[in-house]
């Protein structure tokens, strides 16, 4: 029951803030309701976190009932570590989100409240996402998480919300129903084996050919490989970005697009092992790809939104490279990468958010030397920016290198290109930085206020925990491992053997 | 001496009491005066159809199952071979009971006309003469529609269960006259619902003459109109069957007419839009739903023998359908053609799931191509008749305004009619947690089973171009800002209301909780030989 409590509160909180007597006159009383619902939600989701048996592994908080048998559908949850984490990034992201868009410009103001109801939705939607373990159910949601971010973007964001929006929705509609397309053929071939079922844990021991295998993979991977979103059909993501508010930025890079990694651990590799190996390499090369291309284009941005949807790309496909390359570490790392990913994003685009709305552009351009006169604000996208280049200390660092070290016992020299995406993150980074914040103040910046009360505290807990992880990703970790170890058993990989091992021996003689 | 014909009256039932009270709204029309004709022919056909509705479901709980089927079946040929009363045929029974029931809230509805109901006052008169506006001010209205919407009802409900092809032929007429009368009395724009009536009455009986043509070659081939023996004769067939082959060609294109798929749709559009409102939901949803079922008893009873004949060209049909249908869509500026091309996609993605001709698992209840259209037919005519409801609540002095470019910014002006519609946009365009998702869920899985991937990948290709301009409507209601004077919603009436309302909580239902329905679809058998 813990899991649908967890997913249900946010949900009826959106409820409740849509259809509260007078919430529409009165946007104060719906911003205090929406932020006391994620501060429950969050609570629970701590409460949660606090049950879960890290030692144990596998799947915690299990419920599985009946729901359509005449499919075979269940309404099945449950938490592994992997999914643990998400949630966790999901509860902390959104009263962060929902304290930093306490002063968001709405296109329409009257309708503040929707505004609200629907960031409830979607955290609501995306727990399911992370807790469902029936495919028919996690297809759903995942389709489900659509609806509010298409109007939070295309209702509530800025200029060319309404092309961005249709954007959004068409590309990730495609990959959504191709998606569909293979849950019906394992429909067809669960029933064909006798009992029709959608469980996660009858779909692991599936018998399927392998020519089948690959095609259903494929119709799977699409999907994930648009939401995440890889090179090249990351597209929608840069107008979704420059399109929407920094909150509804924040929750569709940091929360809707971790969806896409997520679904490729729990349903790519483990349902069609055989397919993942088939296909590594391809992927790999493709992640790889969109590291590079990623950052290239982020330089070359001038839109600061545009820059930080580019930089995710780029993240992405670290993300994407330390999935398949099918190694305990790189595995972890990216389980990891997705949570700081989420932090450092939500910093970065917050604090951007702040500046932009300061200035009423979002051109790099027309800023310069605004560190004089907000030195906080820029203290704070310092931080953020280090963290997406992956300063050492900061969270973001520990994982890329999972990911990098991961990697390099599988392929040299995929892990030596990726590596290079580090080096162009500190210039899309550090340029980005040296044009806004230094030299001297741009005319017509004067009015730039420094970080009030309210938007500090809101960037204050996600700054914390990327100093907290970036010396301390035990704890994390120790929740992630367990998880992630069977997964790589069920691909069938091996951790790679280093051909000079230290024995114990001679390491004991070290000291 | 004819020997009169063995019925067994009981399971028949159902049709007797349509078409029973189809005569009696004659009769009432004939005997009562004007001043109290449309309340009491509202009341009666409303006691009709309830009273039918309670017949079927009576009778869909005595059919029993034959003794030989190999697959799960239920129910017997009755009436002398002339029609099956089985499973699925009791069930769209029932469905298009509730979808006339539906309409009837549309077809009463006189809130809109200051008073009057949504048909033309006197049908005769010349579009814009004098006397039309003598019968505006008479306030002369058209009570014949009641008779008239049940005699087309009881058409559709033996369509659907005809085991003979002259009595399907027969059913066919019986079904399609009143429809023609029926487009032709729209109260405002007369001219182009009267051109619509002319439309599809010739290429109706255009269509019903390939129909006629084909049973005359199928008899020319096995010696019989009966399904139940071609299909004996097909089955044990040696050779290849030249006229077999054009018989099912023939039959087809009258079939595919009727559920208008491509290239047989170019009614579709132009009737949908110059009929009547009401008119237009209720062809929409229940013509399609008997002739779907017709479609496939005919081709999986009689010619269930030559399945990998026919099966192929209906791949085809089935995909040109779909991407015609939506892309057409795209390019569409008014309310009411839109739908007309959407339900020429839907009637495409049903095809999918009927030419996979999958018969399921012997004796056991899965999703087979029969169900999974069953459970697709019931959500999209009900989806499809609120839509319609809500198309005629849009209005200006003018009547329905159905071009699109009026409906920017509902969403502002009225939130929940707007996001009822919407609520139709997104189950047509099948998106989880509405009806429409499970039902091409069903189409699909049936489509894979049966062995056809290929088509369900298309399908769902071509679901994404749909759902491009079910969106924009949605883009249109909420995200535009109004232009000029905007919408006018006026305000619904209680019948409307309850009708968009019952529409819009089974759309919602059947999305979460698809269960129970799901159920009784699959346990509704094969069709009986």
């Amino acid at each position: 029951m813990m899991l649908t409590v967890l997913a249900v509160t946010p949900i009826i909180g959106a409820l409740l803030v849509a259809c509260w007597p007078g919430a529409s006159g009165n946007p104060r009383l719906v911003k205090v309701l929406a932020l006391a619902v994620s501060l429950i939600t969050l609570v629970l989701a701590i409460v949660v976190a606090a049950q879960f048996d890290a030692a144990e592994g596998g799947y915690q908080f299990v419920e599985q009932r009946e729901w359509i048998p005449a499919i075979g559908a269940h309404y099945a949850l449950g938490l592994n570590g992997i999914g643990l984490t998400l949630v966790m990034l999901t509860t902390i992201l959104s009263p962060i989100v929902i304290l930093a868009a306490w002063g968001d410009r709405l296109p329409n103001p009257a309708r503040t409240h929707t505004y609200f109801a629907w960031m409830l939705a979607l955290e609501g939607l995306a727990i399911g996402v992370f807790a469902a373990t029936d495919v028919f159910l996690f297809y759903l949601l995942f389709e489900a998480t659509l609806v509010p971010l298409y109007f939070l973007i295309g209702a509530h964001g800025g200029v060319g919300r309404s092309y961005a929006a249709v954007k959004f929705l068409i590309y990730n509609l495609v990959g959504g129903l191709l998606m569909l397309a293979s849950i019906v053929g394992l429909y067809a071939l669960t029933t064909r084996a006798g009992e029709s079922s959608f469980l996660h844990s009858e779909l692991i021991g599936l018998d399927i050919s392998a020519g089948t295998e690959k095609l259903l993979f494929l119709g799977f991977f699409i999907a994930f490989a648009v939401k995440a979103p890889m090179w090249p059909l990351h597209t929608w993501l840069p107008d979704a970005a420059a399109s929407s508010t920094p909150s509804t930025a924040v929750l569709m890079v940091s929360i809707v697009d971790k969806i896409g990694t997520f679904a490729m651990i729990r349903w790519c590799l483990e349902i069609f092992p055989g397919a993942s190996q088939w296909a590594s390499p391809v992927v790999m090369v493709l992640a790889v790809i969109s590291i590079l291309y990623g950052a290239l284009l982020a330089i070359g941005q001038d839109d600061i939104r545009r820059l930080i949807a580019f930089t995710s790309v780029s993240h992405f496909g670290f993300i994407v490279l330390g999935i398949f390359a099918f190694t305990t570490l790189s595995t972890s790392g990216a389980t990891l990468y997705m949570f700081n990913h989420g932090l450092s994003t939500a910093v970065l685009f917050l604090v951007t958010g702040m500046l932009i709305a300061r200035r009423g552009s979002a051109s790099i351009s027309e800023f310069g030397g605004v560190q004089k006169i907000a030195p906080v604000l820029a203290g704070i996208l310092l931080i953020g920016g280090l963290s997406s280049l992956s300063l050492p200390g900061l969270a973001p660092f520990i994982s890329e290198f999972m990911v990098l070290a991961g990697t390099f016992t599988v392929s040299i020299p995929l892990a030596v290109i990726a590596a290079f995406g580090i080096i162009l993150a500190a210039v899309y980074i550090l340029l980005m930085y040296k044009r806004t914040m230094t030299g001297p103040l741009r005319p017509g910046l004067d009015g730039i206020r420094e970080l009030d009360g309210r938007e500090f505290t809101a960037l204050a807990p996600a700054v914390v925990l990327i100093i907290a992880l970036g010396f301390v990703p035990g704890p994390l970790l120790s929740v992630i491992n367990p998880s992630v170890e069977p997964v790589i058993a069920q691909v069938g990989a091996e951790d790679p053997v280093p051909p000079h091992p230290v024995d114990a021996a001679s390491e004991g003689a070290h000291e | 001496m004819i020997p009169a014909a063995q019925l067994d009256y009981w399971v028949l039932s159902p049709l007797f009491v349509v078409a029973g009270f189809a005569v009696l709204g004659l009769i009432l029309e004939a005997a009562l005066g004007r001043r109290y004709r449309f309340v009491v022919q509202t009341i009666a056909t409303a006691i009709g159809l309830v009273a039918a509705l309670v017949v079927s479901v009576l009778v869909y709980g005595d059919l029993r199952t034959p003794e030989e089927a190999g697959h799960v079946a239920r129910g017997a040929v009755e009436a002398e071979g002339a029609v099956t009363v089985d499973g699925p045929g009791v069930i769209t029974w029932i469905m298009l009971l509730v979808f006339a029931l539906l309409s009837l809230g549309l077809f009463a509805e006189r809130r809109f006309e200051a008073g009057m109901s949504p048909f033309t006052g006197r049908a005769a008169d010349i579009p814009g003469s004098d006397e039309e506006s003598q019968a505006v001010q008479h306030r002369l209205e058209h009570t014949e529609v009641f008779p008239l919407m049940l005699f087309a009802l009881s058409g559709m409900m033996l369509f659907a269960t005809a085991n003979d092809l002259i009595t399907m032929f027969v059913a066919l007429e019986v079904l399609s006259l009143p429809l023609y009368v029926l487009c032709a009395l729209s109260r405002r724009r007369r001219l182009i619902s009267q051109e619509a009536a002319m439309k599809y009455f010739l290429l109706g009986a255009f269509s019903s003459v390939f129909f006629l043509y084909g049973a005359a070659l199928a008899y020319g081939y096995s010696g019989s109109l009966n399904l139940t023996i071609i299909d004996e004769a097909v089955s044990a067939r040696a050779d290849s069957g030249g006229l077999l082959l054009v018989a099912m060609a023939m039959i087809a294109v009258g079939l595919l007419f009727k559920i208008g798929a491509v290239p047989f749709h170019a009614w579709t559009p132009d009737v949908y839009q110059g009929a009547p409102t009401p008119v237009t939901g209720f062809m929409a949803a229940a013509t399609k739903a008997a002739a779907f079922i017709a479609l496939m008893r005919v081709f999986f009873v009689a010619f269930g023998g030559a399945s990998w004949d026919w099966r192929p060209t209906f791949w085809v049909v089935a995909v040109i359908t779909m991407v015609f249908g939506s892309v057409v869509a795209i390019a569409q500026t008014d309310v009411k053609r839109m739908l007309a091309y959407s339900s020429i996609a839907h009637a495409g993605f049903l095809l999918v799931g009927f030419s996979a001709a999958y018969v399921g698992i012997a004796n056991e209840a899965v999703l087979t191509s029969v169900s999974s259209v069953l459970f697709y037919l019931v959500v999209y005519g009900v989806a499809t008749i609120g839509a319609f409801a809500v198309v005629s609540v849009v209005r200006d002095s003018a009547g329905e305004t159905t071009h699109l470019a009026k409906w920017t910014g509902l969403g502002q002006r009225s939130p929940w009619l707007a996001g009822t519609f919407a609520l139709f946009m997104l189950s047509f365009a099948g998106i989880p947690l509405t009806a429409g998702f499970i039902g091409k869920w069903g189409v699909f899985a049936a489509a894979w089973a049966g062995g056809t991937w290929p088509l369900v990948v298309i399908g769902v290709l071509a679901s994404a171009l749909a759902a491009y301009f079910y969106v924009r409507v949605i883009v249109l209601m909420f995200f535009t800002e109004p232009v000029g004077d905007g919408p006018t919603v006026a305000a619904p009436g209680v019948l409307t209301t309850v009708v968009i309302a019952l529409a819009a909580i089974v759309t919602v239902v059947l999305g979460v909780l698809p269960g129970p329905l799901l159920d009784i679809v699959q346990h509704a058998g094969a069709f009986v030989r």
